[in-house]
């Protein structure tokens, strides 16, 4: 099955283009890094997947489902982790993860499962402004998996994760997870390890579109040149 | 997974919103003390003692409606800023029902002032005793709540993603909301009426519920169109 | 597209001003209260219908950018907006002249139709810094779009409501609009309600053309290269025709 397929996708700001003509398939289950300096056009693009951006031009599937037709049916089938954890601060990690299930229509035993999971059990009912940035993002992958998505968005998911956070979120967003993933970095020799297709952005333009076995250490530079 | 039902989407929101509040304290504490402090200038703005009539109705809705502004500005901040907006978007939940909350949250702050600055303006300002017009105040406080909430929550959602957002809200919402207190203003008198009082012209009241109607659908036709990027 | 017609516009709106004018200081008989200043009526009060129709045509207009997405129908509603703003300054400039000639005061709060005048334009003033807060050109577009919606929406609900209030329900000052006027001063007033209703047109066609035509002149100056694609727009209130479906 596809997971993803883009015909010329393209989305502009006003009169700058974000993102031209971008075209490419992924299958289920199968992992697409994004690579390319700031500007490039990275976020542009897991915006537009994640239905909180329209395309301007070309075709768009997500899941099998027409975007932005069918937005209402992807939006509950995919998960977005961004540079905002898109979480109130003076509430607990609690509070914010019910308040997610229940726009979600998820039961609530689900957040202290996951809670469990990412091991903040303990500080689960504490404000998350008096939580560090690392335990914040933790808060944030439950955010982003609550609903069980099929279709995993990820910009640089472990900015703010320290080498053991990262040993506890790896097999709920990492390759291990088995979904779909689209993952945004800025750490190309880690990105490269974990993706099965690379599409490098220059200015919303694709400037590279492969494998990565097919990506050498200069391609990569000229990348982010 | 099913759409979750709008119901306990909006009581989510709501439950969240309330959380926020009452856990900083932002926001009302403000609102009591503008009211009471508004009162004050009043007072001495006008040098009266005690008011009763049109002035009375004219003092009590000016500073209803000018603290009602002071929250109308903040009542998608903590959305805007900590990505509640996109958080709430990428959920397959109904976008009336955010507005239905912040409807019903801009309700819940009127209401709270409102147990606040009646009283303080019945202590401070007000000639007639506030019992004899307290039901009819009711009603038209509820009446006059409901447009100002309605108006506030689109008002807020179009004014919050700006540049000048502290300037658009109240020059937005403040035209639009002097039809309402026209109508509130024009009710209250009478029951602010040492002489004879207790009746409403009904006229108004009927005239203020059609325009909550009428903006209350206008709200919902358009709150979508705001929350897009 | 928008110059199709316009010289033939121009020249009979042109003409029919003219004849309204005429008519106004040579045919209409002079008031038998108010005497020579009556005649500002025959300019304030269609002014004033046109200016509020323009800004509920530019809520209709909005309506049909919301639908399409089409940036053209937000640049149409804007210049309606525009326009019938300026109009509305001419508006509150004859009834203040006119107040002050019938009543004495530059300004009556007890004429509700000039009050709720007043409650419109103060919502719309609000209309060019909405739209200057924004940036990006098309979400800037769709709040405008909202905007106008709304405002459109509270201009005849607004007149309604201010009519219903207690200080207006005693016998109105100005009463009646072209009900019970004298035959010829009726037919003048007919007359310069045409001329206004085409001036008001022909000048927005006119805006619509200059800005189309600056539109397709910036697109040739970057087909030739002589603008950078990614140079820094400008910020500004007014809309862009070149975003979103101009290509395509």
């Amino acid at each position: 099955m596809t997971a993803l397929s883009l015909r010329g996708v393209t989305r502009r700001y006003g009169e700058r283009t974000a993102l031209a003509a971008v075209t490419l398939t992924l299958p289920a289950g199968q992992t697409l890094a994004v690579l390319g300096p700031n500007g490039a056009g990275k976020s542009t693009l897991l915006r537009v997947l994640a239905t909180l951006l329209a395309p301007h031009a070309g075709k768009l599937e997500v899941l099998g489902h027409p975007l932005p037709q069918e937005s209402w049916a992807v939006r509950g089938k995919i998960g977005l982790l961004g540079h905002e954890p898109m979480l109130y601060r003076e509430l607990t990690a609690r509070e914010n993860l019910r308040l997610h299930a229940k726009l979600h229509g998820v039961r609530l035993e689900r957040v202290g499962e996951l809670l469990a999971l990412v091991a903040l059990e303990r500080r689960a009912d504490e404000p998350l402004r008096t939580l560090s940035r690392g335990l914040v993002q933790r808060v944030a992958v439950c955010r982003t998996l609550l609903h069980e998505p099929e279709l995993l968005l990820l910009d640089e998911p472990r900015a703010n994760l320290d080498p053991a956070a990262c040993e506890i979120v790896e097999p709920l967003i990492g390759r291990a997870s088995g979904k779909t993933r689209v993952l945004v970095s800025h750490d190309p020799a880690r990105a490269l390890l974990e993706a099965d297709l690379v599409l490098g952005l220059a200015r919303g333009r694709t400037a590279f579109l492969d494998a990565p076995a097919q990506l050498d250490p200069q391609g990569v530079a000229e990348l982010y040149r | 997974m099913s759409t979750p039902r709008t119901s306990s989407v909006v009581r989510a929101l709501l439950e969240a919103q309330l959380r926020l509040e009452l856990r900083t304290f932002e926001s009302l504490p403000a609102m009591w003390l503008f009211s009471v402090t508004a009162f004050v200038l009043f007072h001495f703005g006008l040098n009266e003692d005690s008011l009763s009539g049109n002035l009375a109705s004219g003092v009590l809705w000016v500073t209803l409606l000018l603290a009602a502004i002071l929250v109308i500005n903040r009542l998608y901040l903590a959305d805007a800023e900590q990505g509640g907006f996109d958080g709430f978007l990428l959920s397959p939940a109904d976008r009336g029902s955010l507005l239905i909350a912040k409807v019903l949250t801009l309700l819940f702050y009127l209401a709270a002032v409102e147990l606040v600055a009646v009283p303080a303006f019945a202590l401070l300002l007000l000639e007639p005793s506030l019992g004899q017009a307290l039901p009819g105040l009711l009603g038209v406080l509820a009446l006059g709540d409901l447009g100002i909430a309605v108006i506030g929550a689109l008002v807020g959602a179009l004014a919050i993603r700006t540049q000048s957002r502290d300037l658009l809200g109240p020059m937005l919402s403040l035209p639009l909301l002097v039809p309402v207190l026209l109508c509130v203003a024009g009710a209250t008198a009478p029951l602010f009426d040492p002489a004879h009082a207790g009746a409403i012209p009904l006229r108004l009241l009927v005239t203020l519920a059609l325009y909550d109607a009428v903006f209350g659908l206008i709200a919902f036709a358009l709150f979508d169109f705001l929350l897009e990027d | 597209m928008y110059g199709k017609g316009l010289r033939s516009l121009s020249v009979i709106t042109v003409a029919s001003v003219a004849l309204t004018l005429a008519a106004v200081f040579f045919w209409a008989p002079n008031d038998a209260y108010l005497g020579f200043l009556q005649k500002i009526f025959y300019v304030h009060v269609p002014l004033a219908i046109v200016t509020l129709g323009g800004f509920v045509a530019a809520g209709l207009m909005a309506i049909a950018h919301l639908r399409t997405r089409d940036p053209r129908w937000d640049m149409r509603s804007y210049v309606a907006i525009h326009l019938s703003l300026i109009f509305g300054i001419g508006v509150l400039i004859t009834g203040s002249i006119w107040a002050r000639g019938a009543w004495g005061h530059w300004w009556v709060w007890n004429e509700p139709t000039l009050v709720s005048f007043l409650l419109v334009m103060l919502l719309y003033a609000t209309y060019q810094p909405l739209r200057f807060a924004i940036e990006d050109p098309e979400r800037q577009a769709r709040y405008a779009s909202v905007f106008a919606i709304t405002a459109g929406a509270f201009v005849p609900i607004n007149f309604l409501i201010v009519r219903l209030a207690p200080a207006y329900v005693h016998p109105r000052t100005l009463d009646n609009i072209s009900g019970n006027l004298p035959g010829r001063m009726q037919v003048v007033f007919y007359l310069a309600m045409i001329s206004t209703t085409l001036l008001w047109i022909t000048l927005w066609k006119f805006e619509m053309t200059a800005k189309h035509v600056a539109a397709q002149l910036r697109q040739l100056r970057r087909l030739l290269g002589d603008e950078d694609d990614d140079a820094p727009t400008r910020r500004s209130a007014a809309p862009s025709l070149t975003h979103a479906g101009s290509a395509g």
